[in-house]
């Protein structure tokens, strides 16, 4: 923290609440509303995912066992509310699916987290693996295939909310969005999350300062579990039904991508993350069947050219904007979106046709892509496609070369105005 | 000062598969002595450490700090004893700051453990502490850049630095001053003979002008046993030594 | 006592096929550190391949042209993605190996659909070969018993015979050591990821039609073949072998158990029928079963772990 700053982190929280509080006025449709609510839900899961990966460089492909479990305790707590076995405000239910994926990530981190680096992210996914098999024969908790679902309008009132309108509901989400991002900004800021960041950079020297690097690994897990279940828990109370789905594979894939995307070196990555996510598969998913593709493609892209995330690639701009030398850069990034705009063009033809050939349901081979039609099947569309990936090919190598030669001079003066 | 030693190794045995790299060790270092540990490469310097520090588990035989067994036990129990080390290849947080760096090596012995109730930037005596530290490795300067952006010369001391911050009494230091040149040697050995006033230093180093400078008594490893022990005049004048270590390096 | 030998000989069969994956995954993992998340991404394309030919030129040149296409496209995906992605580490390997079994489950899908496949057994080995007390053992098992057999032969003389098999058997136990074996290592590492992937792409051929091609295949037997490696230990392919046997036959003897641990439990006088998760007590051994290869590596880890025959710990 910069000091003399000292207000700045509480001002902006104030910000962000008076935003957040400002929002379902803005954008009052019931879609719009649905949309908040989910991000509100992702933005949790994704930062409770990050005390993990970002943290303390636990790779877990599991993580959604702590969500949907916190989400289906939820959803059984509701449910003894409506039968007035529990007297609890439902704003309140996230407490009761927070415990349940604290207790789970005891029980499961205790055997995972004797273990880091890859081993750790296999047995991750046998304990996810373990979990959801498990759903398929336990259907007394997870409902079988319809889940188990219930009502939130009922049991004590809290702050006059009755939790019938969406907008109650979004009211809940954000409170606990805030306190949860919160707490977890906060524990970044003590012994505990500093050295879950030692253990994470060098956990040799860790034992040497004191601290058993497995306990670390823990105590982080068993935390972050804990936050997973309040983000399932806001789940259940958004959707009012949780099936088997939300402790598979899907959902932990998901928050991986979400906060790997968004970049897990800095606190605020995740949450970068979690909308740049949300957004793209719905606005995908809205136009293509093949979404899960373009998102698998982009994902790929991060992972190879930009591993800290978009906040990371964000963050080194940062001191270029400050030297006032974007100007430097953006002939080559320029470049670098006509290629992108025609490997684009090009993968999307490709994808789309093959798709569209592929459907059982589809009877003629004439497609429409963005208002223009032609045959799927015809030699068209497949030169166009290729020809455009050729193309970009081409381009992205001078591109790669255009780029490189940007950045070095950027970085030349940069360093020169630094010695000044 | 304490009659029993600060360090006593009996017997020790390590094995990798079915080379015997330490056989039958036995070595006693007496408290608040400097002990330095010389010998060829391959002599099982390090894995020597290794197994006083916990990092490896011995074979066979015993390991003693204070009289009391530690062998085989877990290298943070061993630590919170009071026995740090160093590293021969430097092993820094490289992407926390300096001054980071120095906390995390006090967190623990100044009590805060596995907190995450306090907030660091509150916790003034670790803050004090740190700034103390840094301010005798001469690194004060430098105290807010990462530790990867280092010279090698600063990561060094920073290496030391971690190493004696948390307070153990006895401190191993694996070739501290390695690939460091005369004059940073120089003021090298000035820093860990400060930092060493009345802790139990054991070193491994190659720099015999850096041995005999700071050594109270060395140890002389060779194929994993212990040849020799004695004032530095000692093992200068043994003919064991000189034919099997020094006859080689220094003719 | 003949049902039991039936399911037995099941149970070999499908663990021989989990070893064809978990042997070349244990062999990337030891020598090149990457824990390649889209192994049976490669199990699956060997099927779709193989489903392909078969529809041209029937079943038997897809048997040598399909792993060795999946082949070269491992070793295509090592040379230009994994080399590029190694700077960032281990962790950021496994990431791009997750993306890319993603990428390839829908590739899947965009080419030939979400429905499975009709990729048979070939005409020539689809009969009963001979009869144990009723039950008939078809010949295309033993088929695929004798090509799972056939391969860790060749395999095992490729590793204690040539130099390329010295240097695989040194990694697997010493990693670090393969840094000083030269600078041909990078063409190594192509090698085995190639060859790795190459028989996860036969064990696709022959397990395709024994079991159903379809987009799912990959998902439901990574994780299964994860848990071979767990379970067995790193490092060690003797540990693999037992692994993918005993799992292989767990899970398919365990189908044919029909009391619940509450019964077995009942007749030593303990009740369970109170304590926690009864639910899951109840249920019969042959519900469960998709469960308790999971179990294993969960009392695995606990009692061992490193597994088995591990000797390594990262």
């Amino acid at each position: 923290m910069i000091p003399g700053n000292r207000f700045l982190p509480l001002m902006l929280v104030a910000a962000t609440i008076v935003i957040l509080a400002l929002l379902p006025h803005l954008f009052n449709s019931r879609y719009a509303l649905t949309l908040l609510n989910q991000l509100g839900i992702g933005i949790v899961f994704a930062l409770s995912y990050n005390m993990l990966l970002g943290q303390s460089g636990l790779l877990s492909f599991g993580h959604a066992v702590y969500f949907g479990l916190g989400g289906f305790t939820a959803l059984h707590a509701l449910n003894a509310i409506t039968d007035g076995d529990l007297p609890l405000p439902v704003p309140l239910l996230p407490i009761v699916g927070g415990l349940m994926g604290l207790a789970v990530g005891i029980i499961l981190g205790w055997v995972s987290t004797r273990r880091s680096g890859t081993i750790f992210a296999m047995i991750s996914l046998g304990f996810a693996e373990l979990v959801a098999a498990s759903s398929n024969i336990m259907r007394g908790y997870f409902g079988g295939e319809e889940g188990i679902s219930g009502d939130r309008m009922s049991g004590p009132v809290l702050f006059n909310l009755s939790m019938g309108p969406q907008r109650d509901v979004y009211y809940v989400i954000a409170a606990w969005m805030v306190i949860s991002a919160l707490l977890m900004y906060l524990i970044t800021q003590t012994p505990l999350g500093r050295m879950a960041n030692a253990v994470r950079d060098n956990p040799l020297r860790v034992a040497f300062v004191g601290y058993n690097p497995q306990t670390v690994r823990f105590l982080m897990f068993a935390i972050s579990g804990f936050f997973a279940g309040i983000a399932g828990s806001l789940f259940a109370i958004n959707f009012e039904i949780i099936t088997a789905q939300a402790v598979g594979i899907e959902y932990s894939a998901n928050v991986l991508m979400m906060a790997y995307i968004g970049g897990t070196g800095y606190f605020l990555g995740p949450v970068l993350g979690a909308i740049i996510y949300t957004a793209l598969s719905i606005v995908l998913s809205a136009y293509t069947e093949a979404w899960m593709f373009y998102l698998g493609v982009f994902f790929i892209i991060v992972v190879l050219y930009a591993p800290n995330g978009v906040s990371g690639v964000l963050a080194v701009h940062e001191p270029v904007l400050r030297a006032r030398l974007m100007h430097r850069l953006l002939p080559a990034y320029g470049l670098a979106l006509v290629t992108a705009a025609t490997l684009l063009a090009g993968a999307v033809v490709v994808i789309e046709s093959s798709y569209h050939l592929s459907q059982p349901g589809a009877l003629t081979a004439t497609m429409n892509l963005a208002g223009i039609e032609f045959d799927a099947d015809g030699w068209r569309p497949w030169a166009f496609g290729l020809g455009a990936l050729a193309l970009g090919a081409l381009l992205l190598r001078e591109t790669i070369h255009r780029v490189g030669h940007a950045w070095a001079d950027v970085r030349h003066h940069l360093t020169g105005d630094a010695a000044t | 000062m304490n009659a029993s030693p600060a360090i006593r190794l009996q017997d020790v045995e390590k094995s990798f598969g079915s080379i015997r790299i330490i056989q039958g060790a036995n070595l006693e270092v007496r408290d608040g002595e400097r002990h330095a540990i010389i010998g060829p490469n391959g002599a099982g310097k390090s894995t020597l450490f290794n197994l006083i520090s916990g990092h490896l588990a011995p074979t066979s035989g015993r390991i003693e700090l204070r009289d009391r067994d530690i062998t085989g036990m877990a290298p943070y129990k061993i630590n919170r004893l009071g026995l740090s080390r160093s590293f021969q290849i430097t092993t820094l947080f490289h992407r926390m700051s300096v001054v980071e760096n120095i906390r995390c090596a006090l967190y623990y012995p100044m009590g805060y453990r596995y907190s995450f109730w306090r907030l660091c930037p509150r916790l003034k005596d670790v803050h004090e502490r740190a700034d103390e530290v840094l301010e005798r490795l001469e690194l004060t300067r430098r105290r807010d850049v990462m530790a990867g952006m280092l010279s090698y010369a600063e990561q060094r001391a920073l290496e030391i630095g971690l190493t004696v911050a948390g307070g153990a009494d006895v401190i191993l230091l694996d070739e501290p001053t390695a690939g460091m040149s005369h004059s940073e040697t120089a003021r090298a050995v000035e820093l860990i003979r400060m930092l060493s006033e009345n802790k139990t230093l054991v070193m491994v180093e190659h720099d015999m002008s850096v041995v005999f400078e700071l050594a109270d008594r060395v140890s002389v490893l060779l194929y994993g046993e212990v040849i020799a022990t004695g004032t530095p005049n000692e093992i200068k004048a043994n003919r064991r030594v000189q034919e099997a270590y020094l006859g080689v390096e220094v003719a | 006592m003949e049902g039991w030998i039936f399911f037995l000989f099941n149970g070999i069969v499908y663990g021989l096929l989990l070893f064809m994956m978990s042997s070349g995954l244990t062999l990337i993992f030891s020598m090149m550190g990457v824990l390649n998340f889209a192994h049976a991404s490669f199990y699956m394309l060997g099927a779709y391949f193989a489903y392909q030919i078969s529809t041209i030129t029937g079943f038997w040149p897809g048997l040598i042209v399909a792993p060795v296409l999946v082949g070269c496209i491992g070793a295509l995906v090592e040379r230009y993605f994994l080399r590029t992605v190694h700077r960032h580490g281990h962790v950021a390997e496994l990431l791009f190996t997750f993306g890319l079994a993603m990428l390839i489950e829908e590739a899947v899908v965009l080419i030939w659909g979400r429905n499975p496949v009709p990729y048979t057994v070939p005409p020539d080995l689809d009969f009963a070969l001979f009869q144990i007390g009723g039950m008939s053992y078809s010949a295309y098992k033993i088929f695929m018993m004798a090509v799972s057999i056939t391969m860790f032969v060749f395999l095992y003389g490729v590793i204690a015979r040539t130099r390329i098999g010295q240097i695989i058997q040194a990694a697997l136990t010493h990693p670090e050591t393969v840094g000083t074996l030269g600078h041909n290592v990078p063409r190594i590492f192509m090698l085995v990821f190639g060859a790795g992937t190459g028989l996860a792409g036969l064990a696709g051929v022959i397990g395709g039609n024994a079991f159903v091609t379809e987009p799912g295949m990959a998902r439901a037997l990574g994780t299964i073949v994860f848990v071979v490696i767990i379970v067995g230990g790193l490092g060690s392919l003797t540990g693999a072998f037992i692994a993918s046997l005993l799992i292989g036959v767990i899970q398919t003897t365990a189908v044919a158990i029909d009391v619940s641990l509450t019964d077995i439990f009942a007749t030593v006088g303990l009740d369970l029928r109170n304590v926690p998760l009864h639910e899951l007590w109840s249920k019969r051994i042959s519900d469960v079963a998709p469960i308790l290869p999971y179990l294993f590596m969960v009392l695995i880890l606990v009692l061992r772990p490193r597994g088995l025959l591990g000797t390594r710990d990262s």
